[in-house]
């Protein structure tokens, strides 16, 4: 396991080392942020003054280098939109993203294991119809409608909950109820699907012949197997989770890292960027290194893998 | 986010809800707080280093400056400065008001004058706004109370950007702290303290009650501001029909129409207007607009009136200089091009292109649907148009590169009322006159450097009456912006984009 697990942690490391370098060139490839930080009413001789100030005409990979030098010392710079050190900007949005991501993936699981077991159980049945509908229904609804609705009917209209902010642990309700439903059709699905293709098995044959109750055969015997594309899939979904939905977050007004990703973007802040790819890229692919070793405790036949 | 802002289906849902909706209650008049929200991060409080509305306003509620415009008279006022005088030609004394505090205690003296100017002076210091400043060369302490500001360049712009755009820092605090220490804590003169700050979050301000006597801005009726970002502009007005807003701006004109019966809905008209630029030079690609019947051709053919009524509303009307009627100098009488599409055909066959033209046109910063109505009324003549999207900075650079014929987007004249702010950027030589028309840019220079307001007025007009002959732009419109407010709130807006809180009031 060891070996395995160290091979794992390299190519991590390295995958988000590459994908930091690339997304540095793709930066300036779309444009050149000295004009961007200009803004509209930047003359030429502004955009000029910017690439000095910034050190922005230095050759990209020196710029990189340097960048990922302070960033392996633990300082990501100066935020050039809000004149500010990144971390604490950073640390500020990923507590909220963490809380919000966290929240809605967890009822994700908490709906679509049991709705997928629940299923299976008598594909075509009562259940299954209204378990398929709503992932249906969770797929085809965008989130910003959803999340318009429902700020319209508890917000406005009833002024149960706050519509917008998260200034206090009401603010998180609608969001978190709107990102869960965005996650649970995929991961309620795949339960089934897997849940369908492992009660016909044969161990679970006979599992039953040697008298196991029906809970100790779903959750012992067949779920164990049912799961292992479902842990591929959760770590993906979660990771999507904490990348931020920069829908949700506009429309919820949750200023997250989504959101911060986005607009720094638009407004060419490299520092932030590169911090918060660098950030993300590593949520990745601890996220799915951590889903291969789950997998790889499941079934030991994918350790050799 | 502007796919969520028009989606209709969720827009009209929204609206149609709204008549369910209970009266707004009384937002923040109750706890005297005003609540606002923009659609954008405020930038760093350190004036001197933002490029966008909203960090400005936020910074002009916190700094003052030597003087101050009063917009509805356009008088300039005494503000940290009691008195100013040319000495000379190239030199502004300035007699500075005595008893000033700033918000951590400190005096208004002389040094935060010379200190705070000198400081953004030095290139290094990356001051966004050049124009702001690059008309200054030193500024000298005479005594306690008099400091004298002497001139780099002449700059008919001068005193415009001394009132409010140059605030000043308080020396002591800004040489311990910095750029970055300001932008953290910002420390003013002004008439509001901030007084908590989660960067482009969210700002809670409180009046300062030791704001001077005397100053222009008065002394504010409402006690605390609190301003968040609110992205999604339906979310905006959820907000606003709950009574959890009192302020918010540039809602869309359809939008306002549907709230206006719930809301307070007040419209203005700004400084900003729409054009477009088209490439006479070319830097050696042979574009159809270096041809003058073109251009005209392009001119009649857009029904301009129609599409001011569609898609802009309010108090919006279309232009013909090349600059904004609100500007000091921007003189009216020029060609005026009426849509004439039948007389649009027969220079563009006159010009050698009986059987249509093809042309690219990016547009920036501007709604697609505009930019295809115009597309559509140029096909109409025959002049057939690649419309292509881009961010505004994309879009700039390959103007400025002379890669497009036709740029369609927008200029704000950084809010000011003087046509010096946007016919010099365009047509005064720089890198984004794309025309290079010696005597314009030497009418514009003269304009430019001159104290003498007839001068330049006559100099501004002779330059906006070859403009329009030429045909160089295509002038649009100009913009309004629509408020939405609790019905408890006085406000007024003014063509700067300025908002100006410490003017407002409860009913």
């Amino acid at each position: 396991m060891l070996p395995f697990l160290a091979r794992r942690l390299i190519v991590a490391a390295l995958v988000a080392l590459a994908v930091s370098a690339v997304a540095f060139g793709l930066m300036f490839v779309s444009g050149d942020p000295a004009v961007v930080l200009a803004g509209q009413a930047g003359r030429a001789q502004d955009v000029e003054l910017i690439r000095q100030a910034y050190g922005l005409d230095r050759p990209i990979p020196l710029q990189f280098l340097s960048w990922i030098g302070n960033a392996f010392a633990g300082n990501f710079g100066t935020s050039l939109y809000f004149n500010l050190p990144v971390a604490p900007i950073i640390a500020e949005r990923l507590s909220v993203t963490l809380v919000l991501g966290s929240a809605a993936f967890l009822l994700a699981l908490v709906v679509a294991v049991p709705l997928g077991i629940l299923a299976s159980l008598k594909p075509g049945g009562t259940i299954d119809r209204i378990a398929l509908m709503l992932a249906v229904l969770g797929q085809a609804i965008p989130s910003f409608w959803l999340g318009l609705i429902l700020i319209v009917i508890f917000g406005v209209w009833y002024g149960l909950v706050p519509i917008s902010g998260t200034e206090s642990w009401q603010g998180y309700i609608l969001p978190v109820v709107v990102l869960n439903y965005y996650a649970m059709p995929a991961l309620m699905r795949l339960t089934r699907a897997g849940m369908i293709d492992v009660l016909t098995a044969d161990y679970i044959r006979t599992a039953r012949a040697k008298g196991a109750s029906q809970p100790r055969v779903l959750l012992v015997h067949a779920l164990r197997n049912a799961v292992l594309p479902l842990v591929s899939l959760a770590a993906v979904q979660f990771g999507l989770m904490l990348s931020g939905s920069i829908v949700i977050e506009s429309v919820f007004a949750i200023n997250g890292l989504g959101r911060l990703a986005w607009e720094s973007l638009l407004r060419s802040d490299l520092p932030v960027v590169q911090a918060i790819i660098l950030i993300l890229s590593l949520i990745y692919v601890t996220l799915t290194t951590a889903a291969d070793l789950i997998n790889a405790w499941l079934d030991p036949r994918l350790r050799s893998a | 986010m502007k796919i969520l802002g028009t989606t209709a289906l969720a827009g009209a849902l929204l609206a149609a809800s709204f008549a369910f909706a209970p009266a707004p209650a009384m937002a923040g008049k109750a706890d005297d707080t005003l609540n606002a929200a923009f659609a954008l991060e405020p930038e760093a409080l350190d004036t001197y280093k933002i490029a966008g509305r909203e960090g400005l306003i936020l910074a002009r509620h916190i700094y003052d400056g030597l003087l101050y415009k009063d917009l509805d008279t356009g008088e300039i006022k005494p503000a940290l400065a009691k008195a100013w005088r040319f000495v000379d030609p190239m030199t502004m004394e300035f007699d500075l008001r005595e008893g000033v505090t700033f918000h951590n205690g400190a005096k208004f003296t002389a040094d935060d004058v010379v200190y705070t100017l000198t400081t953004v002076l030095d290139p290094a210091y990356g001051t966004r706004f050049r124009i702001a400043i690059d008309w200054i060369d030193k500024v000298e302490k005479v005594s306690d109370f008099k400091v004298r500001i002497k001139m780099a360049k002449p700059f008919a712009g001068a005193v415009e950007m001394l009132a409010d755009a140059l605030p000043i820092y308080p020396a002591a605090y800004f040489k311990e702290v910095g750029s970055a220490g300001m932008a953290a804590k910002p420390v003013g003169t002004g008439p509001y303290k901030l007084t908590e700050m989660t960067p482009g979050i969210r700002y809670a301000f409180e009046r300062f009650d030791g704001h001077y006597a005397g100053s222009p801005k008065g002394k504010p009726a409402i006690g605390k501001i609190v301003v968040r970002t609110i992205p999604e502009l339906n979310t905006q007005f959820a907000e606003l029909m709950a009574g959890k807003l009192d302020w918010t701006w540039r809602i869309p004109p359809d939008q306002a129409a549907r709230l206006a019966s719930r809301v307070q809905i007040v419209n203005g008209p700004i400084m900003r207007i729409s054009y477009i630029g088209m490439t006479v030079t070319g830097k050696g690609k042979d574009y159809p607009t270096k041809n003058l019947k073109v251009r005209q051709a392009i001119n009649h053919a857009v029904n301009r009136e129609a599409i001011v009524k569609a898609f802009a509303g309010g108090a919006s009307q279309v232009l013909n200089s090349a600059c904004n009627p609100k500007q000091f100098g921007c003189a009216q009488d020029v060609t005026k091009y009426a849509y004439d599409p039948a007389k649009a055909k027969a220079l563009l066959a006159e010009a050698g292109f009986a059987n249509g033209v093809d042309i690219e046109m990016v547009f920036a910063a501007m709604p697609r649907p505009v930019a295809e109505a115009i597309a559509s009324d140029l096909g109409k003549v025959g002049i057939r148009v690649t419309l292509n999207e881009q961010q505004y900075a994309a879009g700039v650079q390959k103007w400025r590169a002379g890669e497009l014929p036709a740029f369609f987007t927008n200029w704000g004249s950084y809010g000011t009322g003087d046509v010096a702010f946007i016919i010099s950027n365009f047509f005064g030589g720089g890198a984004d006159d794309l025309v290079q028309d010696k005597e314009v840019m030497e009418l514009v220079n003269a304009a430019d450097t001159s104290q003498d307001r007839a001068l330049r007025e006559a100099n501004y007009a002779k330059a906006l009456k070859k403009i329009a002959d030429q045909a160089y732009w295509l002038p649009m419109y100009d913009f309004n912006i629509n408020y939405g407010l609790s019905k408890d709130l006085t406000f007024k807006p003014h063509p700067d984009e300025f908002a100006r809180w410490w003017l407002s009031s409860w009913k």
